[in-house]
């Protein structure tokens, strides 16, 4: 019975009646399971630090934060992360409007300020590595790199995402799908600066301190 | 969002009109900026206690790094995430809550049972550390 209806349905040349052409996305859930996402990712990071609290003073008698942090770079690196947020608000805000071109121009800026932000970590990476402060230096050193790291492969991630919805944004316009993919950037775009806060106050600044 | 309207566009703004959805959309230019001015306040202080090495006291200059820190999270919480009690009825504020329990457990536990840990050991001589493997 159902064979004869649905090749009854291909004969007529229409889509059985269970097919939705487009497929419906209940809009009001993706904010919220997004969130949820976030919130999981904080737990990621909730357990690096923890990590990194308990193994931060073993230097197996190796180099101390004091010895090789640089703090002017991560002041400019932290910099440029703010700078990155507050460009992202401008096309969110660009976006309210519906300008196209200045939504696009802002979220250019943003993925600029993120690649100067990843760049000059790897930079302070590579300096690590080539001081012989590598990952397997020490707990201590175990530990940065794999928090610091982390984080700046979200970093990378949400740059990669942002060129990704740009071509989407170029190709098809400010339409609804769309800016609920620009909200959850956004979202996910600022918690990593506020992971950030987390990472140049407690390893970075309590590091050099102690 | 019981409705669902013919076009997408029409669907977009029922669900704002509606559900106060979270999300950067609702932050104004106002907003965007005196959270970017406090943060840039929030971030020079801290960086300027340890470079400049204003206090005397460690222990004050890292109790006043954590505090400015959190202020700073909220303040990035507020003007640039958007958050609030209202905002998908309440639920985010929830799932936020209850991170910040799973946080702080987690920190808090992992300190004090390392802690106790490192304590705890046997008292080790410097024969014994130098015949370490």
């Amino acid at each position: 019975m159902n064979e004869f209806h649905s090749s009854d349905a291909l004969h007529e040349g229409k889509a059985p009646a269970f097919y939705l052409k487009e497929e419906h996305h209940p809009e009001g859930s993706t904010m919220l399971g997004f969130w949820l996402y976030l919130m999981s990712d904080c737990l990621i990071f909730a357990v690096l630090f923890a990590t990194h609290a308990v193994l931060g003073r073993n230097y197996a008698a190796g180099p101390s934060p004091a010895d090789l942090f640089d703090l002017p770079l991560i002041a400019l690196n932290t910099s440029m992360l703010l700078f990155s947020s507050i460009t992202y608000g401008f096309a969110m805000l660009e976006m309210e409007k519906g300008r196209l071109r200045a939504t696009l121009a802002w979220m250019a800026v943003t993925a600029l300020f993120g690649i100067v932000f990843v760049g000059l970590e790897l930079y302070e990476f590579a300096h690590l590595i080539h001081e012989g402060a590598g990952p397997q230096r020490s707990a201590f050193l175990s530990s940065f790199f794999t928090l610091v790291g982390t984080h700046g492969l979200h970093v990378s991630s949400g740059i990669i995402w942002m060129f990704v919805l740009m071509a989407q944004v170029a190709k098809h316009g400010l339409i609804a799908e769309n800016k609920r993919r620009l909200m959850c950037l956004s979202m996910f775009w600022h918690f990593l600066d506020v992971v950030w806060i987390g990472v140049f106050s407690f390893v970075y600044l309590m590091g050099v301190l102690r | 969002m019981s409705t669902h309207a013919s076009s997408h566009e029409d669907a977009f703004e029922a669900h704002h009109g509606h559900s106060h959805g979270h999300g950067a959309g609702h932050g104004t230019l106002k907003s965007y900026v005196t959270g970017f001015i406090l943060s840039v306040l929030l971030t020079a202080i801290p960086f300027w206690l340890v470079m400049a090495d204003v206090l005397e006291s460690a222990i004050l200059t890292a109790a006043i790094i954590m505090a400015l820190g959190a202020i700073q999270i909220v303040v990035h919480m507020i003007f640039f995430l958007h958050m609030n009690t209202r905002s998908e009825g309440g639920w985010t504020m929830m799932a936020l809550i209850f991170t910040i329990v799973l946080v702080a457990i987690a920190l808090s536990g992992s300190l004090w049972v390392m802690h106790h840990l490192n304590t705890n050991m046997m008292p080790m001589s410097p024969e014994m550390m130098k015949n370490m493997p």
